[in-house]
């Protein structure tokens, strides 16, 4: 019984063991951390391995599944995660700052974020999100002399902590008025729509899961520890974290709550609308690139949102498609970051990409492609991804949120066009140093990917999620 | 007669002392330690009086991990703010600003 509930934990036990070998290994090992980081990177291979082909069920009294959702997010999440360490090794070398902590802390978020799409009561649910968010912030004020990257991990500590007390209000009350922790129990029990109690809960449990996405009204973290975390550990936190709590809050809105799907709709699609439109507006007003990002990835969770607010097999799908096109991007464009720099310094704000295209004419490309995508430009993936999102919606019954989000992302495009305007027809104040080699690789293939990659991976990708939507439906 | 609405009224109560604290509170940053273990413990009462209430042992699990993780935290969170410290040489929550916008 117990080895059987093990085996549908293979990929959090192999996670779980690599980070405990990898202390010990790292207390004992030198001063080089390329083979260490190798180790790492290989673990969360096996793990997506495993996580994908591994069997399907229910494990430990229903606190932890295995099916095609879990197993199509963890694949991805261990990918993006593998890819993270790869771009902190050369970035945090350069600097003379490599440290062989940072692998175990990434290991540990996946194992975290792994445990949260997994997550089929509200106490797997907790541990999950809490073993993720405590490795991020250690990650954010991972270089520990740095003011502004301490500045980051305590602001982001801070709304963390807060936002897990909301969510943990919410689940207390969602377990005392539905009288379980566990999501087929809650459904259950909420079968005829969701009472006061219920319901006031679910609304803290959003509010706690929004923060973590970012979305707005809870987003005042997300620029702060964008600009002062570390350039590749925020290529990390605009991805892989994401995604995975995005999968939690698609899981618990339908296996818990799907019935009371007119309950929560609302709640979704102002959080969305207020996303795209927060996002859009005061992202215009940014100088410095990964502030910008920063609001673009909060515009671009509102996306994400409005196509989860959809419901049903077709909304979750779209989510599901909208996040790992917008995670190859976004991870693609803070490898780029990496990769620039100008006499040793981080080439950070927009105007230090002035003439880019004369002095690194693949990377400027790259950017380019990166941006134009962000920015819904067919035919590159974002396109294709805002495409799936408002396909979903609109056959949701979701026609005014769909046109409000055609137009934020309107607004949006004026910040995207800034950057492209500055790097291909400014002038460059200077040579740029000689970019590292995983860096620029991952930027071309995520590049690559964004167009013309996208067309027939997106076919594949198409059937990958609608089966893992169709697991929680 | 105490019923399960004092001891949720209780919790709610220390939850918004929590969570003002962390908004209203312009002084000290291991204030705002304090007041997210004042949240944390606030949903340790509700689990606990739910679990009693409903007879089922399931909410005081959930509490005992909320206590260690809440531990955890603050280690962590200890941890940052000595990084911080080391860089400022203060923890007075005006000092957190130097990325604004």
């Amino acid at each position: 019984m117990f080895l059987t509930d093990l085996s549908l934990a293979y990929p959090e036990v192999i996670l779980g063991v690599a980070a405990l070998v990898l202390v010990v290994w790292g207390a004992f090992q030198g001063k080089s951390t390329a083979v260490f980081n190798g180790a790492a990177i290989l673990a969360l291979i096996v793990a997506a391995v495993v996580a994908l082909t591994g069997p399907h069920g229910r494990a430990f009294h229903g606190g932890l599944i295995a099916d095609a959702m879990s197993g199509f997010s963890k694949a991805f999440i261990y990918g993006f995660s593998a890819v993270a360490i790869l771009l902190s090794d050369r970035w945090m070398a350069r600097r003379g700052e490599a440290k062989f902590e940072l692998a175990i802390l990434v290991v540990l978020a996946a194992l975290g974020m792994g445990v949260m799409v997994s997550a089929g009561d509200l106490i797997s649910l907790y541990m999950g999100i809490e073993l993720h968010s405590l490795a991020l912030y250690v990650l954010a004020a991972f270089r520990r002399d740095d003011g502004k990257g301490s500045e980051a991990g305590l602001k982001y500590f801070v709304l963390g902590a807060l936002s897990s007390g909301l969510l943990l209000y919410g689940a207390s009350l969602i377990y005392g008025f539905a009288g379980s922790t566990q999501f087929p129990a809650i459904a259950e029990a909420v079968r005829n729509g969701a009472d006061g109690g219920v319901l006031f809960g679910l609304v803290f449990l959003i509010c706690g899961i929004a923060f973590k996405v970012s979305a707005a009204p809870f987003h005042m973290w997300t620029p702060d520890v964008y600009e002062g975390a570390p350039t590749p550990v925020v290529g990390f936190f605009a991805a892989a974290p994401k995604l995975a709590a995005m999968v939690l809050l698609a899981r618990v809105l339908t296996e818990a709550f799907g019935t009371a799907v007119h309950q929560w709709q609302q709640v979704i699609v102002i959080i969305a609308l207020l996303s795209i439109f927060v996002g859009a507006f005061a992202g215009l007003a940014q100088r410095n690139l990964k502030r910008l990002w920063a609001y673009s990835s909060i515009a671009n969770i509102g996306y994400a949102l409005l196509g989860l607010a959809a419901g049903g097999e077709a909304g979750t799908q779209s989510m599901l498609l909208f996040m790992i096109l917008y995670m190859v991007d976004v991870t693609g464009f803070f490898a780029c970051l990496c990769a620039l720099e100008r006499y040793g310094r981080p080439m950070e704000t927009l105007d230090d990409m002035a003439g880019l295209v004369k002095e690194r004419p693949g990377l400027a490309l790259a950017i380019t492609a990166f941006s134009l995508s962000a920015l819904g430009l067919p035919p590159f993936a974002g396109f294709w991804a805002k495409f799936y999102v408002f396909k979903a919606a609109i056959g949701g019954g979701l026609i005014w949120p769909t046109v409000l989000g055609l137009l934020g992302s309107v607004v949006a495009a004026v910040y995207y066009l800034r950057l492209l305007r500055k790097m291909w027809f400014d002038a460059a104040p200077g040579p740029t140093d000689v970019p590292p080699l995983t860096a620029r690789w991952i930027a071309l293939i995520c590049a690559l990917f964004s167009f013309p990659v996208v067309l027939p991976a997106l076919h594949w990708l198409e059937g990958l999620a609608q089966a893992a939507a169709a697991a929680l439906a | 007669m105490i019923g399960l609405t004092h001891y949720l009224t209780l919790a709610a109560i220390l939850f918004t002392i929590g969570v003002f604290g962390i908004f209203v509170n312009r002084k000290n940053i291991i204030v705002i330690l304090m007041s997210i273990e004042l949240i944390l413990l606030a949903v340790n009462i509700n689990l606990v009086s739910f679990s009693v209430f409903l007879h089922d042992v399931v909410g005081q699990i959930y509490a005992m991990f909320v206590l260690t993780v809440a531990a955890a935290e603050a280690a962590v969170g200890l941890a940052i703010l000595v990084t911080f410290f080391r860089n400022r040489g203060d923890i007075a929550v005006d000092d957190a600003s130097v990325m604004k916008g």
